[in-house]
């Protein structure tokens, strides 16, 4: 126990907690922009899944195939697919790039069908009117579909960025410097392991859980709202 | 030249065939009302003419012009020259009456913001909700919602209006209100083709009448001759029926 | 881009990645059927405890769903040595998703508890059930259902996350794909190869858990 508490000062060198908030910076951005670009291409994979006619068979199949497949990998699998594709083509890839890809792919997979099933409550009356008016299916999009139902789409996929925080941590494992791997630096040059590994679990515990719970407040906030462009009193 | 001409005009619902060859033929300022039982295809005609139901066979010919319903440009241009009023309104949730009404002209037929603004507040005087301009759908009655959606429809400057049952979701005294509105539209020289169950109303402001069953078109003629003198058996069976209220 | 895809080297190590992943099946069947009786428990106190038990599976189940399991691995691995307790590499691995699947099925069956509704009860007793009844025919048979999918759900999510293993040591399919391609530096194959036959093992499952679902429970459910 006292070589515990001795090892406190030490820990909280400047140099270590200078790397240490490096690292929970990078956790945090390769979450964040991951999941960014992993939901635009949901949404695209979902315009994909919609296009009508007969010629977009390949499309639309292409489309169901990806979410189908990747959802079934495990993500430390994607991160290693995806780094061994990108070594073949780019011989020192930035590891930081692989990382938000591998994060990107998962996200894409796990989020098209929450974004689906969105733009799928939207009552195909409003569909059948956009239609009629000649307004084409991203003027639809635009217009109609997505201000209605982004209150129903944005909390969980919140909840699923905050909740992908902790999957992060694997992407150290093909040398990105976030969090987990830091810690288990710490562990290497002679820390005590289970200081390090629950101080690290606190840090990843304050990121996910105040995160989380606005994720929830957020939906059950917007589940009254219909999209609607200014603030009005109901009749 | 007769203003729309439907030709030979079929349509399907997966195996189930709903409109078999129907011809149809009017002139610029009728007013032509489609009547007969439920799924008697009324309002797939209109489906169709609006490209929302797929066509099996045959085809339309608006103002000499053909229409070829498996051409995406030839359904785009006959959505562009008629417009179509539902019975649920169908309007945007998420726009107030102004923008419900003018976001086609605006965005679609890429119009001048203020010249549009300013024909939707004249159009929307025209069906009486002059004030409402600022109101959302769910703040409005099923009547003036209704009312928005005949708006909608005539900020598009259609050659045909098409209304589809449109005061059937209506409680009974919202209906006037939208039948006026029809009724100065029919005396400011609009064509319309208009499926209804209101046989009062059809009587008293179509000049065409065509009753349909299964599929098809029964007879077709005028409002007296459909009413008081029927010469098929099925339009004197169904006129029985309605005309006993 | 020259790189010549060799599948027939991988291909040949056919039996190394079989075994990997039947240890993959074997950790998840593991950690879900140690955790979940422990799961059921916690959501039993949760919904009908005293207030103090409440309080602590309370802060127990926060906790372990906000850390990374990965974490958990390395406290139980590399941390608790320094108190002097030694668990093999299986052990640690196990007992994390033991401690896992405790906390997250925790959750979901207290989503299934809450979600009978007081109507059915009362319906029930009025219809002249007894206590013992009621909760046998009426609440236990909704509860399953309700729980049912979250929780088959649940057990390929956790097959999945079985691949973190692999970090210290474990050959799970993960781990045996890897060491393939250290030994013959066809990486991309043979982490092509784990991925397939990842997907063709959850498909599988979830393939069963459906139709066991549909005949057993009557859950409703997409087989694909």
């Amino acid at each position: 126990m006292e070589s515990f508490l001795n090892q406190i000062p030490a820990f909280f060198s400047a140099g270590n907690v200078t790397l240490l908030a490096e690292a929970v910076g990078v956790t945090i951005a390769l979450t964040f922009f991951g999941c960014l670009v992993g939901f635009t291409s949901a949404f695209l994979i979902v315009m994909a899944r919609q296009t009508p006619g007969r010629w977009a068979i390949p499309l639309r199949g292409a489309a169901i195939l990806f979410v189908e497949l990747f959802r079934r990998v495990p993500f430390l699998v994607t991160s290693y697919l995806v780094l061994f594709s990108i070594v073949i083509v780019i011989k020192n890839p930035s590891l930081f790039i692989v990382g938000l890809v591998s994060i990107a792919i998962y996200a894409t997979a796990f989020t098209s069908d929450i974004i689906r099933g969105g733009f799928e409550s939207i009552p195909r009356q409003q569909i059948e009117a956009a239609q009629t008016l000649n307004f084409g299916r991203w003027r639809t999009m635009l217009y109609v579909v997505i201000p209605q139902s982004w209150p129903v789409i944005l909390p969980p996929l919140i909840i699923f960025m905050v909740a992908f925080v902790k999957d992060t941590s694997l992407v150290g494992y093909i040398g990105v410097f976030e969090l987990a791997f830091r810690g288990k630096e710490l562990n290497n040059q002679g820390f005590s392991g289970i200081f390090v590994y629950g101080f690290i679990a606190l840090i990843y515990f304050c990121l996910s859980f105040p995160l989380m719970r606005f994720g929830y407040w957020l939906e059950k906030r917007l589940a009254t709202s219909r999209g609607q462009e200014s603030q009005r009193e109901l009749r | 030249m007769p203003h729309l001409e439907v030709k030979n005009l079929s349509a399907s619902y997966g195996n189930l065939q709903v409109l078999h060859d129907v011809n149809l033929s009017f002139e610029k300022g009728e007013v032509v009302a489609l009547i007969g039982p439920s799924g008697s295809g009324k309002s797939t005609i209109l489906r169709v003419l609006m490209g929302l139901t797929p066509c099996t066979g045959g085809g339309a010919v608006l103002d000499g012009r053909p229409i070829d319903y498996r051409s995406a440009a030839s359904v785009r241009a006959a959505r562009d020259r008629m417009a179509i009023v539902f019975q649920q309104y169908n309007l945007f949730q998420n726009m107030d009456v102004m923008r419900n009404v003018t976001i086609a002209p605006i965005k679609i037929k890429r119009r001048a913001r203020t010249e549009v603004e300013a024909e939707a507040v004249k159009i929307l005087a025209r069906v009486g909700l002059a004030e409402k301009g600022r109101a959302y759908p769910d703040q409005l009655s099923g009547g003036q919602q209704q009312r928005v959606a005949i708006a909608r429809a005539l900020a598009l400057k259609p050659e045909i209006l098409l209304l589809d049952e449109v005061t059937s979701a209506l409680d009974p005294e919202l209906v006037n209100e939208v039948l006026d509105t029809i009724r100065g539209l029919a005396k400011d020289g609009m064509t319309m083709l208009i499926v209804s169950h209101e046989m009062a109303f059809v009587r008293e402001v179509a000049s065409k009448v065509v009753m349909m069953d299964k599929g098809r078109v029964v007879e077709v003629g005028t409002p007296a001759d459909i009413f008081e003198r029927p010469q098929t058996d099925r339009a004197r069976e169904f006129v029985g029926k309605i005309l006993r209220h | 881009m020259n790189y010549t895809f060799q599948f027939g080297v991988v291909l040949a190590r056919w039996p190394e990645f079989l075994e990997g992943a039947w240890v993959t099946v074997q950790l998840a069947l593991a950690g879900f059927w140690l955790g979940a009786p422990f799961g059921l428990f916690f959501a039993w106190v949760r919904t009908s405890g005293p207030k103090w038990a409440k309080i602590i599976v309370g802060i127990y189940v926060i906790f372990i769903t906000n850390i990374p399991v990965l974490i958990q691995v390395w406290f139980l691995y590399f941390g608790l040595p320094d108190a002097g307790i030694l668990f093999d590499k299986y052990t640690c691995v196990t007992l994390a998703l033991v401690v896992a699947t405790s906390a997250y099925s925790c959750e979901i069956m207290r989503a299934g508890f809450l979600s009978v509704h007081r109507a059915e009860i009362e319906a029930a007793e009025t219809l002249g059930f007894s206590r013992l009844h009621t909760v046998w025919y009426v609440v236990v048979p909704h509860i399953v259902r309700t729980i049912y999918p979250a929780l088959a759900n649940y057990f390929i999510v956790m097959t999945l996350s079985t691949s973190m293993a692999m970090i210290v040591g474990i050959n799970e399919l993960t781990g045996a794909a890897l060491n393939i391609a250290s030994e013959n530096y066809r990486n991309l194959e043979s982490v092509a190869i784990a991925a397939v036959l990842y997907i063709i093992i959850t498909f599988a499952m979830s393939l069963s858990l459906a139709l066991v679902g549909r005949w057993a429970f009557r859950v409703k459910a997409r087989i694909f």
